[in-house]
């Protein structure tokens, strides 16, 4: 029985990757910035303000999605890093740490939002309540990650040490998840749900998951993206690499 | 669009954090094609090194045959 199929094992090779990832990376990001003009346009004209917080709650067409994708990035880091630890594939090390300034760029843009939300909303921009300092501890876990893997000279090496802390602070996912159930706080709890109804009107929920489905497409793209300059890096003295440089010196 | 440009007074804070969130994300995307463009610079350097290298060792073991045969 093979493990793993063909095609998949193709598709790890460098220079295959490296031209499949050239290829879908358009396509994700024009579906991604159409569906954001979409989603923007339906969450900031046309759904109604909320009847306690007014225009103000309109922040959560970036500040929910780009929490989501926080999380959503680091599983996938996670899962690229104990792939990349297990089965030591080039390709799995190149995707975990190419996670990492994706998802801190995500934990960052929470962090922010949720800060000018929280000002007109709590009257301050920042509390130490379980589900902030949980989502902070995920931004300095990010940079963790993205710091260690710079502190190595070995490349191969630096990326499994760093696949190994970020399999590690695992452990805060389910921690900032269900901070808001745990502990009293000023955050407010779960208001869209994949089991059950949700806690939203229908015109502001449909920009929401439109701005959910954006980021998620948007983070595709950035990681292809990102994934070909980090192959490009660890592969630089290969024969591949080597043709690209001569295909771009003839073009 | 006068309304939506005043947010119902909200203005100061939901349009900066729609600034911060397409700034991050510009950041994002340009920040990888200025890696590769310094990563194929480097490396077209290495090839030109190594190119030069060689071109060098092929020349002077030209002159070491060609004085030999002299002698």
């Amino acid at each position: 029985m093979k493990i793993i199929p063909l095609w998949l094992h193709k598709l790890s090779s460098p220079p295959v990757f490296y031209r499949f990832a050239g290829t879908l990376r358009p396509w994700f990001l024009w579906s991604a910035l159409v569906l954001a003009a979409v989603g923007l346009y339906g969450g900031l004209v046309l759904a109604p303000a909320d009847y306690q917080q007014g225009d103000a709650y309109r922040i959560i067409f970036i500040h929910v999605p780009s929490a989501w994708m926080s999380l959503f990035i680091y599983i996938c880091m996670a899962v690229a890093g104990l792939i990349a630890m297990v089965w030591r594939i080039k390709l799995a090390e190149v995707i975990a740490m190419e996670c990492a300034p994706i998802g801190a760029a995500f934990t960052l843009v929470t962090l922010i939002t949720g800060s000018l939300w929280g000002k007109p909303m709590w009257g301050t921009w920042w509390t130490w309540d379980a589900r902030l300092t949980s989502e902070l501890v995920l931004l300095f876990l990010y940079l963790g990650v993205i710091g260690l893997f710079s502190a190595i000279e070995d490349r191969r090496r630096a990326a499994r040490a760093a696949s190994l802390l970020a399999l590690v602070g695992v452990v805060n996912l389910p921690i900032i998840h269900y901070s808001v159930v745990w502990w009293n706080t000023l955050h407010q709890g779960t208001t869209v749900r994949l089991l059950g109804p949700s806690k939203i009107a229908p015109d502001m929920l449909w920009p929401l998951l439109l701005m959910a489905l954006a980021t998620h497409l948007y983070f595709f793209a950035s990681l292809l993206n990102r994934a070909r300059v980090g192959l490009l890096a660890v592969e630089g003295g290969k024969e591949w690499a080597r043709a690209l440089i001569a295909e771009k010196a003839d073009a | 669009m006068h309304d939506f440009i005043v947010m119902g007074g909200y203005a100061a804070y939901v349009w900066p954090a729609y600034a911060v969130f397409f700034i991050v994300f510009a950041w994002d995307w340009i920040a990888p094609t200025l890696r590769r463009r310094q990563l194929l610079n480097e490396l077209r350097g290495r090839v030109a090194r190594e190119r030069l290298r060689r071109e060098r060792s092929q020349a002077s073991a030209q002159r070491e045959s060609a004085s030999g045969s002299m002698s």
